[in-house]
């Protein structure tokens, strides 16, 4: 390729307290190319990122845009000089127009020196000069929240084209698209890459990297593991560069036997909600892992939180060991041995300023309530065992688990609830957002304990994860359960059994 | 090295606040650190700060409680008011005198009207909590509610006049002294001192703290949020409530209109100037009993180094300014920047 090098970073280095994020970094990214960033969660994926745009100095290495040595001292410097980045969470103001949105902080004006009003007129013109170059045609004027996550996250890539980009940083862009919106989106990336902008993208999404990258950098440990081309790299070979050890065969159903299932621990007899989901029922037994199939707004999440006690069923029952139970919130549940990972890791999952050591002790807490307290040693205790047990990753139990990269922070989760010992275990997307390595780590912990007695209910959009794992599946459409399927069934009879009973 | 441990810790700028009042009113004022020992008491301007901020400490211990939660009481001058009219109206207003001699009369037993007085706080406390947890109320409104019609409760026990309280064993809570010290001091010790060990030896603290940084996830993890946010804001009116019968026995009446006026504001400042954050989550129940320390401490420095009663309000909101910059990471990393670049040279 003939392209030129735009963006290139040498022996970049970035320390935080003493830890080395990155170390020696190389990296180059080539005008018109679409560049992959892999690695698993805390390889240095986000600091080379926050590095490249500005957001944290560098403490050692050099960085030459189009040859030149620049030295950005933050986001809006490294705007400035055209390398322009659109963040994993889609940052942008749902209360306000599209068109302001796009222009946000730099809204034309009129008059002399632009000291007159805002020139309205003209912003929503340029906005949708810009969404056209996506291929994107709506109405400036409305505001953002009235269009969907896909159209949202076009409009903050609009944002970031609004300057003079020469470079442009996605961040996990796909996390919360599907599929028909992720094909959208790439043919968006297509045309700016045909332009000859330089894009650099960070997805855990292997398929999607294989769809679109021209080019891809492992990182691994703050290190550069290599460059590659994906036609010269197998999927394996890519994941043994991000894991730097042989995955193995991926662990599932067939490592145990489905005799294991044993008593039925918690048995849904037709429960519902008005708008929520249509009664349905639902059994889990000791030992099995139900997964739960369905497309974003089928009523998967509803399920979880109608039996965690979040929300409250307003028809039918719950029956625990054969006695009716009734949970009106979720401390309820727990007590009666019920643990549930949120789909929101952020929102409903970690608390962000407690220390790790906290949030792993805080379930536990509070099942056992105010007076009976864990002292921080007793905590420090339990949380030491789950930190190794789920190989978290963490400086030591006191940082704040807003620090843990996204996998660890969900492996905290998750220890918090191994802590209470659960009997029943609702993973709602456990795995989203996180890499392949933390992923497989996870998913292996959640069959042994599903060995050891514990019933799972797993809930996850990636399909193939619900078939290897599930003992049974359950299908849910628009919010009613339309059958369920042994866990041996392929994908695709998940999915004909979706759309068969349309 | 140990400078810069001791000056992370988060008590320390608000403790060099109160060091450098202290220091400035040692020049202007000779006899500030004088203290006398008459009639088995101690006397002097420092004793008279702990004894008067111990009102506002007690009101500040509360809110910091319910700050934490990411909530905010305002009604905590109202419920002050409404406490010592309680307390007062149980007590009796009468004068009896026998043969000369003034005898002590009281309607109630005097522990029952302070128990009743307390019941009632507590009630004002219930209704804030039910109108934040269950109704799902914005807090300053909910409180806001309560502060407006506190007042009107307040006066209708008095009967718009203010109470006269006779009864002289009453008076020991505002103006006693056990050991020496106002026992006031005490009171608040002892409140301290109460919710420091339930912060410390139960869940209480994990579990505020948990609320106030994200409620929603405390809720999933089993935390019950909603009765927790309500016995913040109960503890809070009886707080206030303690802090009202402290006051109401130091000036021996009970004023509907004007006991505990602009207390809440007072309080909110005591806990911020603690370093506690008004976002919730992580606090600090010495920092806010330093805030009331330093707040009382000003208010006697403006009047003891003759500052004209018409500008004290200005300086006031000067040294609170201050104070509050001087706890700013943000602004003591620029103050740090300007005044060390020229040491190192510039960069290029």
């Amino acid at each position: 390729m003939a392209s030129s090098v735009v963006l290139e970073a040498r022996g970049l280095t970035r320390r935080f307290t003493g830890v080395l994020a990155l170390s020696g970094v190389d990296f180059r990214l080539l005008a018109g190319e679409v560049h992959a960033l892999m690695g698993q969660n805390g390889a240095g994926k986000s600091t080379l990122i926050k590095v490249l745009t500005g957001v944290h100095p560098a403490d050692a290495g050099e960085l030459r845009l189009n040859g030149q040595a620049i030295n950005p001292t933050s986001a809006a410097d490294a705007q400035r000089l055209g390398i322009s980045t659109v963040y994993q969470e889609v940052n942008l103001c749902p209360n306000l127009s599209v068109a302001e949105n796009v222009f946000a902080g730099r809204y034309p004006r009129l008059g002399a020196a632009g000291l007159w009003r805002i020139d309205w007129s003209k912003m929503e013109r340029d906005a949708r000069a810009l969404l056209a170059r996506l291929n994107l045609d709506i109405d400036v004027s409305r505001l953002l929240s009235s269009y969907p996550v896909a159209v949202q996250q076009m409009v903050a890539i609009a944002r970031a084209l609004g300057v003079d980009a020469k470079v442009l940083v996605l961040d996990e862009p796909t996390s919360s698209l599907d599929e028909h919106e992720v094909a959208r989106l790439f043919d968006v990336l297509r045309q700016l890459r045909a332009e000859g902008m330089a894009i650099l993208f960070v997805t855990h999404f292997l398929a999607q990297t294989y769809a679109i990258a021209d080019r891809i950098t492992v990182l691994r440990n703050g290190e550069r593991v290599g460059e590659y081309l994906p036609a010269e790299l197998p999927a394996s070979a890519l994941i043994t560069a991000m894991v730097g050890r042989e995955l193995g065969a991926a662990a599932g159903r067939n490592a145990r036997t489905t005799e294991t299932a044993g008593a039925v621990v918690l048995e849904a007899l037709g429960i519902g909600r008005r708008g929520q989901l249509s009664p349905l029922d639902v059994t889990l037994r000791r030992g099995e892992v139900v997964g739960v199939g369905g497309l974003l707004g089928s009523g998967r999440t509803d399920l979880a939180r109608l039996l965690f006690g979040l929300d409250q069923i307003d028809s039918g029952e719950l029956v625990m060991d054969g006695a009716p139970v009734r949970f009106d919130a979720p401390s309820q549940a727990i007590r009666h041995g019920l643990a549930m990972c949120p789909e929101e890791r952020k929102h409903d999952g970690i608390v962000a300023e407690l220390s790790v050591r906290e949030n792993i002790a805080l379930a536990l807490q509070a099942r056992m309530g105010l007076w009976n307290f864990l002292t921080p040693a007793r905590q420090q205790t339990i949380a030491e065992r789950f930190v190794h047990v789920l190989g978290i990753k963490t400086a030591d139990l006191d940082t704040p688990v807003a620090l843990l990269s996204g996998g660890n922070q969900q492996k905290v989760v998750l220890a918090r609830w191994l802590a209470t010992e659960p009997r029943v275990m609702i993973l709602d997307e456990p795995t989203r957002g996180i890499d392949v390595a933390a992923k497989q780590e996870i998913m292996n912990e959640i069959l042994r304990l599903a060995r050891e007695g514990l019933a799972v209910l797993f809930i996850s959009s990636e399909m193939d994860e619900v078939v290897r794992v599930a003992d049974r599946i359950v299908v849910l459409r628009d919010r009613r359960k339309v059958g369920e399927l042994p866990g041996d069934s392929s994908e695709q009879a998940v999915y004909h059994l979706i759309a068969s009973d349309a | 090295m140990t400078m810069r441990r001791l000056s992370s810790h988060r008590l320390f700028w608000p403790s060099v606040a109160l060091v450098l009042l202290l220091g400035i009113n040692a020049v202007f004022n000779p006899g500030f650190w004088q203290l006398q020992w008459r009639d088995g008491h101690l006397y002097g301007s420092v004793i008279d700060i702990l004894n008067r901020a111990a009102p506002l400490a007690l009101v500040a211990i509360g809110m910091t409680l319910v700050i934490a939660t990411r909530g905010i009481d305002i009604s905590v001058g109202a419920v002050v008011a409404i406490s010592a009219a309680v307390a007062a109206l149980m007590i009796g207003g009468e004068l009896v005198v026998k043969d000369g001699v003034q005898t002590h009369v009281s309607r109630y037993p005097m522990s029952v009207a302070i128990v009743g007085a307390l019941v009632v706080a507590a009630l004002c406390g219930l209704w804030n909590g039910l109108l934040v947890a269950k109704v799902g109320m914005q807090p300053i409104i909910a409180t806001l509610i309560l502060m407006v019609a506190g007042r009107g409760i307040a006066q209708l026990l008095t009967g718009g006049q203010i109470i006269t309280v006779y009864y002289a064993p009453y008076f020991f809570l505002g103006n006693g002294f056990l050991l020496g010290l106002p026992f006031a001091v005490f009171i608040a010790a002892v409140v301290w001192g109460t919710v420091h060990v339930l912060l410390t030896r139960t869940a209480l603290g994990l579990f505020i703290q948990s609320i106030g940084i994200n409620p929603a996830a405390s809720r999933v993890a089993g935390v019950r949020e909603r009765l927790i946010i309500v016995c913040v804001y109960v503890f809070c009116g009886v707080a206030a409530g303690i802090a009202g019968l402290v006051i109401s026995s130091n000036v021996k009446s009970a004023d509907g209109n004007n006991a505990g006026v602009l207390l809440e504001l007072d309080a909110i400042l005591a806990v911020t100037l603690g370093g506690t954050a008004l976002t919730g989550g992580r606090f600090s129940l010495a920092g806010s009993v330093l805030g009331a320390l330093i707040i009382q401490t000003l208010t006697s420095t403006i009047y003891s180094i003759g500052v004209p009663p018409e500008v004290n309000m200005v300086v006031k909101a000067a040294v609170v300014f201050a104070v509050m910059l001087l706890q700013s990471p943000e602004f003591r990393s620029t103050v740090r920047r300007i005044t060390v670049r020229p040491a190192t040279g510039s960069a290029r």
